[in-house]
């Protein structure tokens, strides 16, 4: 396989707190490559927006990262200066937000922000970047977009409103885009839609996508790789399709069952116990332990280390292989 | 002090809680200016309370053996053109001015709470009429007004407090309407009127507790800004009615005697600025300590 | 009357007003809901599916129509007798941190109907409290915690608790999963579903989430623009969705993938975004965006129909 794009090795991050350390991200690491889209899947507080936004440097005053590498195109991106990565960020990644609202400038016009960004980091000089501005919000599919380039966001949809994100993310023509739950917000059928605009902009461009997802639907249809967090740690990575047919982690398991489908209507629910920790010191065991089914003492006094199990699929499970043979 | 332990079947860890007030109050002790405002506020209302028994003197004896003493053993502030001694004068100043500015806050905030609970609550022309008569008081130059009630109704100490207090209601009453105004039409209140709850319950349980927070920090606020005007009344020489003596009568009388015998101004000048300093660092402090802008 | 239902919404409207405009967030709507059934309300944002939970309430006023609880006409009775009604009629919202009042602990909070209606001694009240943590799986120590202490999952059940104190009859749900994790909704749901078995709750469920409200409804009203498009028995709906705008729903869902196709679910998608409630297009709402219109769509408004077996559909085309 070529070089990937974006490889993140042994990430670890802490957050202070008044009186104690969360461990955030333990030990992460996955990689995309070129063209690739990868669904980082996990639940509120698993890490997977702290690890993606850390890697760009945006991360809250209280957090560090402690170990790990995160390297673009073999530059780590955790070693660089502010002013370094403030050249990346929008240039060569683009990132897209869950809320379009908190992130855009109320009180620009829309299209003043996109041209905003082409400008600052040279992409394009200004006549160009206003040309580039009326094309994208077009492909966008914004109705006539030299009328609503004067817009402000509030007179915008919330599906409008994301799709001027989108615009603003790709401006620079990104090698990366991250998006954060870009579809959480929205309704079913405006989802749809965004998904199949983010879709078409990649095949397009050749780009590769990180998308943060808590939602297995839109992970399992728009990526090719998935990565599972738990607890700051990886559970499972896989091909999608070796994932939905052979997902080997008790946690991923439990999760796919936690999913109301349509059609189910008769089915009996088995909701996982508990809820997920928050460390308060570096794992030591499982995590997963205290919830899972096939839990043994062994899971409570080892950690499982990221493993392959089979092909490209890694697990993070004494008893993966149980679970793929299924002997248990 | 709650310390609530807490988790579902398992997985969860315990996690450690401290009451809301032990929060504030960790995080006002970071903040050194409070905290010496603190204790400066507190010397005083101390000096308040028991002014009146540790003053050697009553404010109203008169030593005419030792006029415009500098400080001496038996005057540790000295004395003024009349033989008063300062300290005492001082102390029983406190004591007035503590009656007053508290009389009068307390009387603003109660108009002010009852009515911008009210405005907020009710909404419709009840609060139009009400908005109204704030924003009347609001541009109504009120010192102006505090004069013509202490004319009308004497130099004593109720009709200043009661001046005071009926003038300053209008921020109380702002400040309480929008706050509620800000919760009526949420979900908290909601779900209180789905169980059935009466909108003085609502009122009482839900709205009231909310505001405190910030009610206490304008109550702060308040107090030494009619401090203020008391002393401003006195200088225009519609204070207390002498010989009762307050800041605002000591300073202005020391301000004709000032180049002869500065410690006349030094002391009560100086108390009073303090005091003043020393309420509006708390009054900040108390801000920060109970609506933290994030972090902890 | 026959058959008294639990709770029965006739022709109910409801408008708002928005800086001199209306905004039409109810258009005469009816339904019927008995004890122990569920009735889920479905539609995107904008369709008006919280305002008409309200409304059957009464937390808000109907501008149009009436509401039964039980026979009695709630829109009409004095306040003094609606607030005792209210011990019957619960909510349960989406953001339990937000219904609740930060400054009481969860036992002070689920105590305070009790105190509203003046029931029982303070040590009963409090042994209640416990016992209705423990229903919805809580430790009883949960009393003295404050909202802010505990997780989103928690809070919930905690909100789940409070509806409960009353013994109602009918609860109206408001997207009481949606803000939760996955694994945690399905604890929430089984929760909501053994309570419903145990006292023979009516539930009205709103969620934008098909499958959930699939899963937990008996009947279900699809709504668009304050209207409802289609109604049908929870079965009847999925297995035979005849409205265009149910169909676009379902369309929607992504599902995870079958394990045995090699297929992925094609990304289509409906044209354009719901129109603005201020001025709801003429003829049939969702005309602008259906894939079937015809002229009689951009003019008559199509009436609601029975196609079969009480499966009720506002379409002209529909059969």
């Amino acid at each position: 396989m070529a070089g990937h794009l974006f490889e993140v090795d042994n990430l670890n991050i802490e957050f202070r707190r008044s009186d104690d350390k969360v461990y955030a991200v333990n030990g992460v690491s996955f990689s995309i490559g070129e063209g690739g889209t990868l669904g980082i899947v996990g639940e509120s507080g698993s890490g997977k927006s702290v690890t993606m936004m850390s890697c760009i440097g945006l991360i809250r005053s209280n957090g560090t990262v402690k170990a790990g590498t995160a390297k673009f195109e073999g530059h780590d991106l955790l070693k660089m200066n502010r002013k370094q990565l403030e050249h990346i960020r929008g240039l060569e990644i683009g990132v897209i937000f869950q809320d379009p609202m908190t992130s855009l400038n109320p009180l620009m016009r829309i299209g003043d922000q996109i041209m905003e960004g082409m400008i600052e980091h040279h992409y394009a000089t200004p006549r160009d970047a206003f040309d580039r501005t009326i094309n994208l919000l077009g492909e966008m599919g914004i109705p006539e977009p030299k009328t609503r380039f004067r817009n402000y966001p509030h007179e915008f949809s919330g599906g409008m409103r994301q799709r001027i994100m989108i615009a603003m993310a790709l401006a620079c023509e990104p090698k990366l885009l991250i998006a954060d739950e870009p579809t959480t917000a929205l309704d079913v059928t405006v989802q749809m839609q965004i998904l199949a605009l983010l879709k078409e902009q990649q095949e397009k461009k050749n780009m590769s996508i990180a998308m943060i997802t808590h939602d297995f639907g839109v992970a399992t249809n728009f990526c090719d790789k998935i990565v599972v967090l738990y607890a700051g740690q990886v559970m499972e990575v896989a091909e999608t399709k070796e994932f939905i047919r052979r997902p080997a982690h008790p946690y991923t398991i439990g999760l796919k069952n936690s999913i109301i489908e349509v059609g189910q209507r008769d089915r009996a629910l088995k909701p996982i116990p508990g809820m997920a920790p928050t460390l308060t010191s570096p794992p030591t065991s499982c995590s997963f332990a205290d919830r899972c089914p096939l839990v043994t003492d062994r899971c409570r006094n080892e950690l499982p280390v990221l493993r392959q199990v089979d092909g490209n699929h890694m697990v993070a499970c004494h008893r993966a292989e149980e679970v793929l043979n299924h002997a248990v | 002090m709650a310390v609530a332990t807490v988790s579902t079947q398992s997985g969860a860890k315990p996690k450690r809680s401290r009451s809301q007030f032990a929060q504030a109050w960790r995080r006002y002790r970071r903040n050194y200016l409070a905290v010496g405002g603190l204790i400066w506020v507190i010397i005083f209302l101390i000096a308040g309370i028991i002014g009146p028994w540790i003053a050697p003197y009553s404010y109203s004896h008169t030593d005419f053996l030792n006029v415009n003493s500098p400080p001496t053993w038996q005057h540790i502030m000295g004395t003024d053109n009349l033989g008063h001694d300062m300290y005492s004068e001082i102390l029983w100043s406190i004591r007035f001015a503590l009656e007053i500015a508290f009389g009068a806050t307390l009387v603003s905030f109660v108009i002010g709470i009852v009515l911008g609970l009210w405005a907020g609550m009710k909404g419709g022309i009840v609060d139009q009429i009400i908005m109204r008569l704030v924003d009347f008081m609001g541009a109504f130059p009120t010192f102006f007004f505090d004069l013509l009630l202490v004319v009308k109704f004497g130099r004593g100490m109720g009709p200043i407090l009661m001046a005071i207090g009926i003038t300053g209601w209008a921020g109380y009453a702002r400040l309480i309407r929008g706050l509620v105004l800000s919760m009526r039409k949420g979900d908290m209140v909601e779900a209180a009127t789905a169980l059935g709850a009466s909108q003085m319950h609502i009122a009482r349980r839900y709205l009231l507790p909310n505001v405190m927070n910030q009610m206490a920090v304008s109550l702060a606020f308040g107090i030494p800004n009619d401090l203020t005007v008391m002393a401003g009344l006195s200088i225009v020489g519609m204070g207390l009615r002498p010989p009762m003596p307050s800041f605002g009568n000591l300073v202005a009388q020391a301000g004709s005697m000032m180049l002869g015998f500065p410690w006349m101004m030094y002391f009560p000048a100086g108390i009073f600025a303090l005091t003043l300093l020393s309420y509006l660092f708390m009054a900040d402090g108390l801000s920060e300590a109970l609506n933290p802008r994030g972090g902890d | 009357m026959p058959s008294e239902h639990l709770l029965q919404v006739e022709n109910v409207s409801k408008r708002f007003r928005v800086r001199g405009k209306t905004l039409h967030a109810v258009e005469n709507v009816s339904f019927n809901l008995d004890s122990g059934k569920t009735l889920g309300l479905v539609g995107e944002s904008g369709s008006g599916k919280s305002t008409l939970g309200r409304v059957a309430l009464r937390l808000l006023d109907a501008d149009g129509g009436r509401v039964l609880f039980q026979g009695h006409d709630i829109g009409r009775i004095p306040k003094k007798q609606l607030r005792e009604l209210r011990r019957d009629m619960q909510v349960i919202f989406q953001d339990p941190q937000a219904s609740l009042n930060p400054r009481m602990t969860v036992g002070a909070a689920i105590e305070d109907a009790y105190v509203i209606h003046k029931i029982g001694t303070k040590s009963d009240r409090q042994q209640r409290v416990e016992d209705l943590l423990q229903r919805v799986g809580l430790p009883p120590s949960a009393a003295n915690a404050y909202p802010h202490e505990l997780s989103g999952g928690q809070l919930q059940r905690v909100g789940i608790a409070r509806a409960l104190t009353l013994d109602p009859k009918l609860i109206v749900c408001d997207e009481v999963i949606s803000a939760l994790d996955v694994s945690i909704q399905m604890q929430v749901i089984q929760l909501l579903k053994e309570l419903q078995k145990e006292r023979n709750l009516g539930y009205i469920f709103i969620s934008h989430n098909l499958a959930v409200v699939e899963y937990i409804s008996d009947e279900i009203a699809v709504l668009y623009l304050g209207e409802v498009v289609e109604h049908a028995a929870a079965e009847d709906l999925f297995k035979k969705p005849s409205h265009p705008y149910t169909q676009v729903l379902l369309q929607s869902i992504l599902k995870v993938p079958d394990p045995q196709s090699e297929t992925t679910q094609a990304l289509m998608h409906i044209k354009g975004e719901i129109p603005s409630p201020f001025s709801p297009p003429p003829g049939c709402t969702f005309h602008p965006r259906c894939p079937f219109a015809q002229d009689i769509c951009r003019t008559k408004k199509p009436e609601p129909r029975d196609i079969g077996h009480g499966h009720v559909v506002s379409c002209h085309f529909a059969e």
